[in-house]
């Protein structure tokens, strides 16, 4: 017989005390409150009348206060500014760079704030594109973090002072130095900034100016001379990737990806499109949108390049170096093949920062022919100059000692430098430091002094990301805090009394300007970007000599010999980046565009490893790198990360950047390797699960489109053999045959007179960077809801960005039964294939939500729009339960003020972050469905105009803010009714061959149509 | 005599019905948003006149009144003070003939300071059009001064007799009263000595001895008030009457919750629409710079005030308000009168370029209100009325070429209105 246990609940039940039993009658420990309060001690008092009283005076006082209408105040200027007209934007020309990250931009600005950032058409770099980042910039502006004003630092905190009081003891303390001075900064690409900075330094012996990157590129730099080549992808026929997430955060995102998608764009006339094969170990955004992906493990790069190099030199008659083989040929022998069919129009790139294949990847370009064509050696890239040898000397100079003053400029080594911890002990021996930063960040927490830098959106500035294309920067808002420029601050401490602006000017005059400065000076500001001019150029600091091919070939011999057990690779993300702008919550809300985490990072896992490790997602795992640090953080299991390998993302785990950043993930740099004249970021691991769980705020958790007409794609031979067969088209049986659902109709059809308003995206040029969720938060006030919300399925993004996996099974070809196949469906592939989808309104015209609403709160506009009225809105839902496409939103919360969102939502809680908000657009209420409007706003501004003008609008001129955002042109916004709009073009050029309408058994018709993804994916 | 009580009660009956009358009438006045749409209508005069005045009232009336001396002189009769060719000259460039000795242009730039009066580039016709403007208004009499802003006069006349900011009572009116009052004194009059009589026939009744059962009946008569009272159909008809006033009260304040039409706060600062809007005619474009441009039509910054008032009424304590502001640098608060829900979407420059709505057709006769105050209820009602019922402002804009021919051929007749261009849809205003 079975033995009978018995579990107790607890001591006091197994003791079994009369307080225990008498509290077990009652269910509910305690009285019911309301009673209490009353005073009341019998028990048949019934509550519900109470209830009833408060329920009744509530009501009554609620009805009482809504009666009289507040006095509301109407305060005009008092000296109107001549271009400010209340009610009006205006528009200017600046530039962001950040983080790594160039975009010349467009500011709008309201009433004299900013409120939102567009990418500027007239660059010849960014070409109208802007990157996420960029789209956030605008918030950053509005940080609560930002320093007030100078501080410096007694005992332990810092404390105010004034700028007279700062500049008067930093020029004595700088006079009085002993041992050099050094100024600390991540990449400059100011030519002004960087004359300041010498005039600066001459004043002192010995100066040093020292550039890092976050993430470096400094063999790339070294292996090619000095500056990065210049590369152009829309000269590339064939691309090879090796690590290097180059539509990604690598170099020069928004420019790259325009480039390469120039040769992505296929049509029934030109049928052609690049080949792209990408070599890496994670599942980067490049690696997702190559037509071919082969995972790698990190060590086996270097063998990977020399034996594409050793292929390469076979066939064109250079030097075969003695290494390794590399064990997938197939792959291979498809790049290298198709290489060599492009020479002159073939490019390879590794992110790598491995001198030995840099140097084997110059080599391999030199054999293609690629410098005149696919590098433009007359144009180099300047948006990383970091010298890693230079900063680790540095780092040992302080620590010896004979660093007498150190400055910061956007520079956080005690966070972002992997010798972090020699930084700080090298920093307490440093007598003088200063720091520019916007905030008491890591670095600047150990300063002396912090005189904080404007905002960008507050300076004077100019860039020159690309050697010959320059920009500006202007204010487009007075200084909201006492802070002051950094070049200001250089001038005034190296004794120069100009400010920067007439500095700036003088510059410009001398190196830039021909003919009438003033009239010159003009156009340049009100354009922001000087193309294709002769420019003295710059030049990163001295670079080690490169290196030669046999030194290579031993490298990547002995890197291939040293890899054991799984290995690491850090990476950084094309939202959060190096972690600089961390603190900003639309970075940390935005979807990483793989993975689809926010606000965390994690340990990416393939999936091999994880059975074989019995890992869970969610699973927290310690990470123990080679070098001894240990970092822990929740596993992710990640389709297409190379077998044996993790990787994790820098730019979390920040503590001192503010309020929204800080505790957020773990810091990854630590775990890079550090070498002789280098930093690796790759390391090897060893992974144990701690047993605890960290769940991970994903916006999407399902993976595949289980072979459903979801998303629709083709290859490339298909659609060069018959465009017309390259989409499915669903009929549904009728009694006259099949037909296409369309002609099978409850509905009665409406014909629009005036404009009807359509979308097209292209599948195929979507590279899934989410710009355009930024851009549409920005101008939609669309509410950030943290972590938690995120994980309750509560985000509020009206556009997202699905991603889907490819899968390894498929109904047709399954041999499994039913239920197995669906589930064996629903798993990726270990290698997927990625497509992206934006999934926004589909403003059906036949919409499901509009005929469930009971209160007409989301109707059908003449103009084709899906309209939703919040203030008519009572929040039954039943619109987003009917919504095929689930991009309806619920506002669970008032966003604005509740106590909860004021770490994750900082632009609607406070005065100064709700500056931010575009005062055309409403702040929705709590208890309202919010979705995409098609950027009404937008559209009743462009047909105004029109109608002022007494026109009608023209093409191009409404767009929504999506559309607008983005860098690949892959959404494309008009009006259906203007036979000569773009969108009718494509619509009438792609009917039957690529445009396709999601779901269309359900006869929704969406204005929203789709063109089928074409893969070049076939290997001969 | 024995209708008298029958009479009593279709009187009662008389008056509930009176009573249900008002409490309608004056719901159909709630719900009533009359557009005007007659405030377009242009005078009588003359196209050169007409012309002549908009040029006067967009360039001049800043600076000069036709009866009142304001920044520059009164310009009553100037045609008659100044040749022609004098004036073209004068207003093209003053300075110039100041400088080349007239004897007139000197004493003129004298009298005034030595304040110049700005050039104007216009053509010959238009100094012509000015002047003949000019000549008309001086051919009024001083003391009406017409009012200004949207040719509205009859709506203005009107607003001003039952506006909540007029302050005279029509002549009309007050006969009304007079007669009325006489009515009633009569009327008592004749009450009373009908009463008279009856007591006095009652008396001689009662003298007699032989009379029959119903005049005996008669003169017995006693009123007895409390049977009035506990009558079943008196106590219903004044259930029923107390009922309707209170129904009517709650319903007109409910209504009223969040309505604040006729709302008028004190401002900061006492400026009168009536003094710069109605008598000097000064445009409303002038100080409300961005009502053509912009979604606001913004209250205006001090410097625009200060364009006049340098000048102009220095030492008025009220102007002196606005000098204080300035030297404090403290922009005046000024209390804002209409309010719009933050849900809701307006742009002025829509209706007032595009449209062609004259301002006074929602803010009402502003140029004669010495405190502005919200004419209009400001309702979501009251805007989709309008949008209902007032045809597109389409002429000469292309926009809407194409628009009006589909409409025409769709449906014969019928005008073009706001809302069936889908200007009653909800995305329009709510976004």
């Amino acid at each position: 017989m079975q033995e009978k246990r018995k579990y107790w609940k607890g001591l006091e039940e197994l003791e079994n005390t009369p307080e225990f039993i008498n509290n077990s009658l009652n269910e509910f420990a305690e009285f019911l409150p309301v009673k209490e309060k009353n005073g009341a001690a019998d028990k048949e008092t019934a509550p519900r009348r109470d209830f009833l009283k408060l329920m009744g005076f509530g009501l009554a006082a609620a009805t009482l206060a809504s009666c009289e209408a507040p006095v509301r105040k109407a305060i005009p200027y008092l000296h109107k500014p001549e271009e400010v007209d209340p009610g009006i934007a205006n528009w200017y020309a600046s530039t962001f760079f950040g983080d790594g990250d160039y975009n010349a931009v467009l500011v709008k600005t309201r009433e004299g704030r900013p409120i939102k950032v567009e990418g500027n058409p007239l660059s010849g770099v960014t070409r109208g594109g802007l990157s996420p980042r960029g789209q956030a910039s605008v918030l950053s502006l509005y940080d609560e973090a930002r320093l007030k004003g100078p501080v410096s630092k007694s005992g332990q905190t810092h404390k105010d002072i004034t700028w007279e009081e700062v500049d008067r003891e930093i020029t004595t303390k700088l006079a009085g130095v002993r041992g050099k001075v050094v100024l600390v900064s991540t990449t400059i690409i100011s030519p002004t900034t960087k004359q300041v900075i010498r005039e600066f330094g001459a004043k002192y012996p010995g100066f040093e100016h020292v550039q890092y990157d976050p993430i470096s590129a400094s063999a790339l730099i070294q292996a090619n001379g000095g500056v990065v080549p210049g590369y152009d992808f829309s000269k590339a026929k064939a691309i090879v990737g090796i690590n290097a997430d180059f539509i990604g955060p690598w170099l020069s995102q928004v420019e790259f990806a325009k480039q390469y998608i120039t040769n992505r764009k296929v049509t029934r006339d030109n049928p052609n499109m690049s080949k792209h094969y990408q070599f890496e170990t994670a599942l980067s955004l490049t690696g997702a949108n190559a037509d071919i992906r082969v995972p790698i493990k990190p060590s086996e790069e270097g063998v990977f390049v020399a034996a594409l190099y050793n292929r390469i030199a076979q066939a064109t008659g250079g030097q075969v170096l003695n290494t390794p083989a590399f064990s997938q040929t197939k792959e291979l022998d498809a790049a290298v093949k198709d290489l060599l069919a492009n020479r002159g129009a073939a490019l390879v790139v590794s992110g790598s920062n491995d001198l030995a294949v840099q140097t084997l990847v110059r080599e391999i370009n030199r054999a293609l022919g690629s410098e005149g064509s696919t590098i433009n050696p007359a144009a180099p890239i300047y948006t990383k100059q970091g010298n890693d040898a230079q900063m680790l000397r540095i780092i040992e100079e302080m620590n010896a000692g004979t660093v007498g003053a150190v400055i910061f400029y956007n520079a956080n080594p005690v966070y972002n430098h992997p010798l972090a911890e020699k930084v700080k002990s090298g920093l307490a021996k440093v007598a003088l430091k200063i720091s520019f930063a916007d905030r008491i960040d890591e670095t600047a927490a150990l300063a002396d002094y912090i005189t904080p830098d404007h905002h960008t959106l507050e300076s004077w500035n100019d860039f020159e990301p690309r050697k010959g294309f320059v920009s500006l920067s202007q204010p487009t808002i007075a200084p909201l805090f006492k802070t002051r420029q950094v070049q200001d601050s250089l001038l005034v401490w190296s004794g120069n009394n100009t400010n920067y602006y007439d500095y700036l000017r003088t510059f410009w005059q001398s190196n830039f300007s021909s003919g009438d400065f003033n009239a010159f000076w003009d156009k340049a500001v009100h354009d922001g970007v000087l193309n294709n001019v002769s420019t003295p150029g710059q030049t990163s600091g001295a670079g080690a000599p490169p290196m030669t091919l046999a030194a290579a070939s031993v490298a990547v011999n002995n890197t291939a010999k040293a890899a054991k057990g799984i290995e690491l690779a850090v990476y950084q993300k094309s939202t959060i980046g190096s972690g600089e702008m961390a603190n900003n919550p639309w970075l940390q809300e935005l979807h990483d565009p793989i993975s689809k985490a926010t606000w965390d990072n994690y340990v990416a896992i393939p999936q091999s490893l994880a059975k074989e490790m019995d890992i869970k997602q969610n699973d927290v795992l310690r990470v123990k790198a080679a070098n001894g640090t240990t970092i822990e953080l929740p596993a992710l299991i990640q389709p297409g990360q190379a077998k044996g390998t993790v990787s994790i993302a820098v730019g979390y785990g920040r503590t001192h950047a503010g309020k929204v950043a800080n505790g957020v993930g773990a810091n990854a740099y630590p775990l890079a390797t550090v070498t002789n004249n280098g930093i690796q970021y790759i390391n090897g691991v060893s992974i144990e699960k701690t047993g605890a769980e960290k769940p991970i705020a994903q916006t999407q958790t399902h993976h595949t489109f289980m072979d459903r007409l979801v998303v629709q794609e083709a290859s490339l031979e298909e659609y060069k053999k018959d465009p017309t067969n390259v989409t499915e088209y669903i009929k549904i049986a009728t009694p006259d045959g099949p037909q296409s659902p369309s002609k099978v109709s409850l509905w009665y059809d409406y014909e629009y007179k005036n404009h009807h308003w359509g979308m097209v995206i292209d599948l195929n040029s979507c590279i899934g960077c989410g710009s355009c969720v930024l851009g549409c938060v920005s101008e939609n006030n669309t509410p950030i809801v943290g972590k938690q919300e995120v994980l309750n399925r509560r985000d509020m993004f009206w556009l997202r960005i699905d991603r889907y996996y490819s899968s390894d099974t498929h109904k047709e070809t399954s041999e499994m039964g039913l239920i197995d196949t669906y589930q064996a469906m629903e798993e990726p592939s270990e290698n997927p294939q990625v497509i992206f989808q934006p999934m926004l309104c589909q403003h059906c015209n036949h919409a499901p939500c509009e005929t469930v609403c009971p209160v007409l709160a989301t109707t059908h506009s003449t103009e084709g729009l899906n309209q939703m009225t919040y203030n008519r809105c009572v929040g039954t839902r039943y619109c987003a339960n009917n919504c095929p496409y689930k991009v309806r939103r619920f506002n669970w919360f008032s966003y604005t003020d509740n106590e909860k969102f004021s770490v994750s939502n900082p632009q609607m809680q406070t005065d100064l972050g709700r500056m931010v908000l575009n005062p055309d657009v409403t702040v929705r209420a709590r208890g309202v469905i919010e979705k995409c409007s098609f950027c009404v706003q937008r559209i009743q501004l462009g047909k105004l105009e029109a109608k002022k003008d007494g026109r009608r609008p023209k093409d191009g001129e409404i767009v929504t803010a999506c559309a607008q955002s983005c860098p690949t042109n892959a959404i494309i916004f008009g009006d259906m009714k203007d036979p000569n709009s773009q969108v009718s073009q494509i619509l009438r050029r792609e009917d039957g061959e690529r445009a396709f309408h999601v779901l269309e058994e359900l006869n929704t018709q969406p204005n929203v149509t789709y063109l089928t993804k074409i893969r070049n994916s076939s290997i001969a | 005599m024995i209708s008298c009580k029958s009479n009593k009660k279709y009187s009662f009956l008389l008056a509930l019905l009176f009573s249900f009358l008002t409490v309608f009438s004056s719901f159909a006045q709630g719900e009533q948003a009359s557009v005007s749409q007659d405030g377009v209508t242009a005078g009588a005069a003359g196209p050169d006149v007409q012309a002549g005045g908009t040029l006067f009232k967009n360039n001049c009336a800043s600076c000069h009144a036709i009866n009142e001396k304001v920044v520059g002189p009164a310009l009553r009769d100037i045609h008659k003070k100044h040749k022609l060719p004098w004036l073209i000259s004068w207003i093209r460039n003053s300075s110039k003939m100041v400088q080349s000795g007239d004897k007139q242009a000197v004493q003129i730039f004298n009298e005034y300071d030595k304040q110049q009066m700005p050039s104007f580039a216009f053509s010959d016709e238009e100094i012509t059009s000015i002047v003949k403007y000019i000549e008309a208004e001086s051919a009024a009499p001083v003391a009406t001064t017409a009012p200004t802003g949207g040719n509205a006069n009859d709506q203005t006349a009107q607003a001003a007799t039952d506006g909540p900011g007029g302050e005279s009572i029509g002549d009309a009116g007050k006969y009304l009263n007079f007669i009325l009052i006489a009515l009633i004194v009569l009327l008592i009059v004749m009450v009373i000595t009908l009463l008279i009589i009856a007591n006095l026939m009652k008396d001689y009744l009662r003298g007699k001895k032989d009379l029959e059962g119903n005049d005996i009946e008669l003169v017995e008569q006693r009123w007895d008030f409390s049977k009035v009272y506990k009558s079943r159909a008196v106590q219903v008809i004044a259930g029923l009457i107390f009922f309707c006033v209170l129904l009517d009260i709650a319903i007109e304040e409910t209504y009223g919750v969040g309505l604040s039409q006729g709302y008028q706060p004190r401002q900061p600062i006492a400026f009168s629409h009536k003094l710069h809007a109605g008598e000097h005619q000064i445009n409303c474009n002038y100080c409300h710079t961005s009502v053509y441009k912009s979604a606001s039509a913004n209250i205006p910054s001090a410097n625009i005030c200060m364009n006049c008032h340098s000048q102009i009424k220095k030492d008025s304590p009220e102007i002196q308000k606005i000098y204080s502001a300035i030297e404090k640098n403290k922009p005046i608060e000024w209390v804002r009168v209409h309010n719009l829900p933050d849900f809701s979407y307006f742009n002025h420059s829509q209706h007032t370029k595009v449209g062609g709505i004259e301002c006074q057709t929602c803010h009402g006769p502003i140029e004669s209100m010495n405190v502005v105050y919200q004419y209009s209820p400001l309702t979501m009602g009251w805007c989709i009325n309008c949008h209902r019922e007032t045809p597109l402002n389409t002429e000469g804009n292309k926009y809407y070429d194409n628009l009006v021919k589909l409409h025409d051929e769709a449906n014969k007749g019928a005008a073009f209105t706001v809302a069936s261009n889908g200007g009653a849809e909800c995305s329009k205003c709510h976004y």
